[in-house]
């Protein structure tokens, strides 16, 4: 082992002359702690692999040890962790995509102590125990084996990498935008269709997954388009592209997701490729596209090929070996095999050998491969064996040797003969990708003469072209993506004359080809690991065991064997996969179908999909204008739906209870000051005003005169209570509304449904005017003393201003609606201001009220005073089943109107049901004893489990005004059950209680009316 | 994430619409003429349709008002969008099997 990696460790792959990488810029990265040069350019696998470095990885079950076998985001075995400590380390990135800078960390994933020697790897000794569906099979009993010893075992063993622990330090943007065509992907066809259909006049975006668009024309140097090196038309391209004020552009872009009605999202990556970026930038950018026309150029990705052992390190794509060595400059190996079942790897071959790399042999599947390009590699002078297999790859942290085998009439396997080699490349023809299509809920159709799956017809505004639709002849994609560009131009409008470009293309000429499945075999191989998903480590003989074992449908195959659920999403696997299950069912390809396609297409990070909601802006808290005086006085805050509200004013020492204590005393003996800013307000204007309301609420408003105030009760159709709040007249068509603080929106909604879609015929117009008024409640004896001298000669005595009034003013020259109401029992008044004055007003309230001791109170204070007067909060003492009358508020119901909303469902007989529950108020026998809200009520302290429940406690707290303890509960038939003795079970002791009125302070309200 | 067109607006993105449920059913004139059966009839009882509903839709964070929408409920396409008070348009043959596709 150590002679091995010490000999490839020191051997360079980097060829003179070849390859896109900036040979001038060289830069320093670490891999597993070993500090490795490369260039810019280069990404980590081309940098390690021309470091000779071929071993990346331990795979997810087995833990064998893998290199890549692709150059893309395909890549399932080379999945490593970027960047270091509790916060920047990413976790499962690929190799094949990131792209290195002076400064890099990366590690492998999945091994324990070291990459090179793994303990886990017992489980590949150990795999004949560990066959698919082994998590259903073998860890089901003992039970409680599960949690305590199974599952942490297989976590530690089977697993991708480590979350990183601490909040991540990047900040990722988000956007929404629009666009005409979208074309998803940047090789041949991508370029040529945002050309066109940028040429056509439409609003185009191109994006691409790598550094760099030209796709495949990037490890192209065989092909020429008017006269010019592939790439060198890339950069033409490009640069014409960049010309046109109609085409944006972006490349480390990946279209990871298709959703309905064209909604397309993309991922770019901004800074993961910069050692020093600026910190300004936004690591990544989620776009959110609507786009009238998509275009998928998605490209095809070559098939491994299923074999013993064509999963170890230096068995790879021969696609792969080309663009590392044509791409980036890079020959992974000296000595290579090529296993093909297709024309393209000849091509592999003869770029190779001009590379300097020996070629051992070509093995062809086909009997009888006859091209051009074959019958080049011949005159070449490499020995190609037909109609042969794969028999087997030795080599364990890096391949040695392979046995190559010739297939014999009957299909069976001969005897094979080793050939030497470091590199062994997989040609097993190309699968066109479909996962955009898929996701945009397009139907897949299988394609017999390609032996693949193509798209069908479009279920959305989309079109695919080039080597996605299963087309592989360049000149053939570059014409398909001009069509595409035109045609998609078109349906999004641009109707007009297209100059389409006449390119000149040389290419060479790619046959027939391609496998699905396993290769042939000598003997059963009962042992052989031959992969189908590198990356969930599934093998040929796995899937077969699925099919065995009874499972028919390719969707219960793949979750049994979980082939195909990678973070790859089946990229390389699907079509043998199927292959090996069409064989083993004795059933066509076509009638088995292939499993969704799930998004994102590769992983996102959840950075960007979290975008700027994070910290404070992940769930923004509402803030009244008083909040800073709040703040600056202690107040202790809770958030009150969206609000944030002061619960309490705590003096130093004083908890909450004291605290609470105190600022109710304050209220019943002096005045309190409050900001009750977040009440809801609606203001319900127009000639039909009054006849709205008298639908809308419970209560008769026609009889209400102008400056005075009625509590209002809103019920729904089915006639239960749905919102409270005291409303206002201030003229005879206009009514200032008021509704509970978490209820404003939903009760704007529900009147404007009425009125927009029931009652055409009332001229109403409602405005939501929460955010216009702020609210500075002034409640206690002392409370008209401390306002009479504020409020510019306005007369606020009793006879003028009577509890439930409302007058229009001003305070100290600033508007003012100031109601007569109370929520606190006392004589009170609420003084609405605009909020930009609000503070300023508050403040001269406050000085006001000094030699009155004025105190401040929070929320808790405001609920034990309205408790003490049995006032109900909707949605604490109601739950969306009690009726007014059943929260004690049958009084609010007009008995004369004919109609309003709920009242037929009031008239229901389940409505009159002596049984239901009703408010009641009730008293602890020990007087200090405070309820738990929520604890349930039985009628017997010896009740027996399940108890018979008849009913709950709705609000609990210490009154201080009373100095004793009070609840207010909904019981079952409760107001027939005034004086009984009812039981509160706890966990450890049993409660009586006595049911009263609801009612505790002042039941005769005297003093309001003072 | 749906494209949805407002009658009033045009096309608008589904996050600036909320759902009203089922569309043509009018509130009774005179519910206190009707029986329980019929209220809760009225009150309870809705479609639960595999293809066509007709149904409302309110552009909250938009126009803010109420309109009526035919969306086939297996694909998410809507077939047209009117307005509140108009009657239920006629599908046709090709329209609903668009929809469906
Ligand atoms: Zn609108």
């Amino acid at each position: 082992m150590s002679l091995l990696s010490r000999a490839s460790g020191r051997t360079l792959g980097r060829v003179p002359g070849r390859g896109r990488v900036n040979t001038r810029r060289p830069v320093r990265f670490t891999f597993d702690g070993r500090s490795f040069e490369g260039f810019e350019g280069d990404t980590l696998a081309s940098a390690l692999l021309a470091n000779g470095v071929h071993l990346m990885g331990r795979s997810f079950k087995y833990h064998r040890p893998r290199g890549p076998i692709s150059a893309g985001s395909d890549e399932p075995n080379a999945v490593v962790a970027v960047g270091s400590g509790p916060a920047l380390q990413t976790p499962n990135l690929v190799a094949t995509q990131v792209e290195v800078y002076d400064g890099l960390t990366a590690q492998s994933q999945n091994r324990f102590p070291c990459l090179q020697f793994d303990m886990g790897a017992v489980n590949n000794l150990a795999s004949p125990l560990i066959p698919s569906g082994f998590y259903y099979k073998t860890f089901m009993w003992p039970r409680n084996f599960w949690t305590k010893v199974y599952e942490p075992i297989i976590r530690r063993s089977a697993g991708l990498g480590v979350a990183p622990t601490a909040p991540d330090p990047d900040h990722y943007a988000f956007q929404y935008t629009f666009c005409d065509v979208l074309v998803a992907g940047g090789g041949p066809a991508g370029l040529a269709a945002a050309l066109t259909a940028a040429k056509a006049g439409a609003e185009v975006m191109l994006a691409d997954e790598t550094a760099e668009f030209g796709g495949s024309l990037l490890f192209d140097r065989a092909s020429r388009i008017d006269g010019l090196p592939a790439s060198e038309w890339v950069e033409r391209t490009v640069a014409e592209l960049k010309k046109l004020p109609n085409v944006r552009m972006f490349t480390r872009t990946t279209v990871f997701n298709y959703g309905p009605h064209n909604m397309v999202a993309l991922n770019e990556r901004l800074t993961d490729h910069l050692s020093a970026p600026n910190p300004a930038t936004p690591r990544e950018r989620l776009w959110q596209v609507r786009a009238k026309q998509v275009v998928i150029a998605s490209g095809a990705i070559e098939r491994p090929l299923v074999f013993e052992g064509n999963d170890r390190p230096g068995v790879m794509l021969a696609s792969a070996a080309q663009t590392y060595l044509n791409r980036y400059g890079v020959a992974c190996g000296r000595r290579a095999v090529i296993a093909t079942a297709d024309d393209s790897a000849y091509r592999v071959a003869l770029d190779l050998l001009e590379a300097g790399v020996k070629i051992a042999a070509i093995v062809d599947i086909r009997p009888k491969p006859d091209s051009e390009l074959f019958r080049k590699a011949k005159a070449a002078g490499i020995t190609v064996l037909t109609n042969s297999t794969v028999q087997r790859a030795h080599g364990s942290q890096r391949i040695h040797s392979v046995e190559l085998a010739p297939v014999l009439p009957g299909g069976d396997v001969g005897e094979g003969k080793n050939h030497r080699c470091d590199l062994l490349l997989m040609a097993g023809g190309w699968t066109p990708s479909l996962h955009l299509f898929s996701q945009s809920k397009g139907k897949v159709v299988y394609n017999a003469e390609l032996d693949t799956y193509l798209p069908g017809e479009s279920a959305q505004a989309e079109r695919s072209t080039g080597s996605c639709r299963g087309l592989y002849d360049l000149g053939e994609v570059l014409a398909d993506g001009l069509k595409a560009g035109v045609a998609a131009a078109k349906d999004a409008g641009f109707e007009g004359e297209v100059d389409l470009p006449l390119w000149e293309v040389t290419s060479d000429a790619i046959g027939r080809g391609g496998f699905t499945g396993a290769l042939p075999r000598r003997g059963k191989g009962l042992t052989a690991m031959a992969f189908v998903d590198y990356q969930n480590d599934v093998t040929a003989k796995d899937v077969k065991l699925a099919v065995r074992e009874g499972f028919r449908s390719i969707e219960h195959i793949k979750r049994y064997t979980t082939t195909g659920m990678a973070t790859d999403q089946g990229k390389t696997s699907n079509l043998n996969a199927l292959g090996i299950a069409s064989s083993a069912l004795g059933r066509p390809k076509q009638q088995i179908g292939l499993t969704t396609f799930r998004a994102p297409y590769t992983p996102v990070t959840f950075g960007a999909f979290s975008g700027h909601e994070r910290g404070d802006l992940f769930d923004p808290d509402r803030r009244t204008p008083i909040d800073p005086w709040a703040r600056s006085k202690g107040a202790v805050f809770e958030d009150v739906s969206l609000w944030r509200r002061a619960r309490y004013f705590p003096q130093p020492g004083e908890d909450m209870d004291a605290a609470v204590a105190r600022e109710c005393l304050a209220v019943r003996k002096s005045v309190g000051i409050f900001d009750a800013t977040t009440l809801g307000k609606i203001e319900v204007v127009g000639p039909d005003a009054a006849e709205f309301m008298n639908r809308m609420y419970v209560n008769g408003w026609t009889k209400l005169g102008v400056g005075k105030c009625r509590y209002g009760l809103m019920c729904r159709e089915n006639g239960f209570v749905y919102d409270d709040g005291v409303v206002g007249r201030i003229a005879k068509d206009r009514f200032h509304v008021t509704t509970t603080t978490g209820g404003a929106a939903g009760v704007l909604n529900m009147m404007e449904d009425y009125l927009q879609t029931e009652w055409q015929d009332l001229n109403v117009w409602l405005t939501s005017t929460s955010e216009e008024w702020a609210v500075i409640a002034v409640q206690g004896p002392k409370a008209r003393e401390v306002l009479a001298p504020l409020v510019d000669g306005l007369d606020i005595s009793h006879a003028t201003m009577p509890h439930m009034s409302v007058v229009e003013g001003t305070i100290g020259g600033i508007p003012m609606r100031l109601f007569r109401v109370s929520f606190s029992g006392e004589l009170g008044f609420e003084v609405n201001v605009p909020p930009s004055r609000a503070l300023e007003v508050w403040e001269r309230i406050w000085e006001a009220g000094k030699p009155y001791d004025m105190t401040p109170y929070g929320t808790e204070t405001m609920h034990v005073l309205r408790a003490e007067k049995g006032y109900i909060i909707v949605g604490q003492e109601t739950d969306g089943t009690a009726t007014p009358a059943d929260a004690g508020c049958g009084w609010a119901v007009s008995k004369l109107k004919k109609d309003f909303v709920g009242k037929r469902s009031l008239a229901l007989p389940a409505m009159q049901d002596p049984d239901r529950y009703q408010l009641v108020g009730l008293y602890t026998e020990a007087p200090q004893e405070v309820l738990e809200e929520g604890a349930q009520l039985v009628a017997s302290p010896n009740e027996v489990i399940p108890m018979n429940k008849i009913g709950h406690v709705t609000s609990s707290y210490h009154s201080a005004t009373l100095g004793r303890s009070i609840a207010l509960a909904m019981v079952s038939g409760g107001r027939a059950r005034m004086g009984q003795t009812l039981y509160v079970p706890m966990e450890d002791k049993v409660i009586p209680v006595t049911v009263t009125s609801p009612v505790f302070y002042d039941a005769e309200g005297a003093r309001l009316n003072v | 994430m749906l494209l949805i067109r407002c009658p009033y607006c045009g096309e608008r993105a589904e996050v600036e619409f909320s759902n009203g449920g089922e569309a043509h059913i009018d509130r009774p004139r005179d519910p206190m003429s009707l029986t329980d059966e019929e209220w809760a009839q009225f009150l309870y009882m809705r479609d639960n349709p595999k293809g066509l509903i007709a149904e409302r839709w309110r552009h909250a964070h938009g126009c803010n008002r109420f309109f009526n929408a035919i969306r086939d409920t297996r694909t998410d396409r809507f077939v047209v969008t009117y307005e509140i008070g108009q009657p239920r348009p006629e599908v046709t043959p090709e329209q609903a099997a668009e929809a469906a596709r």
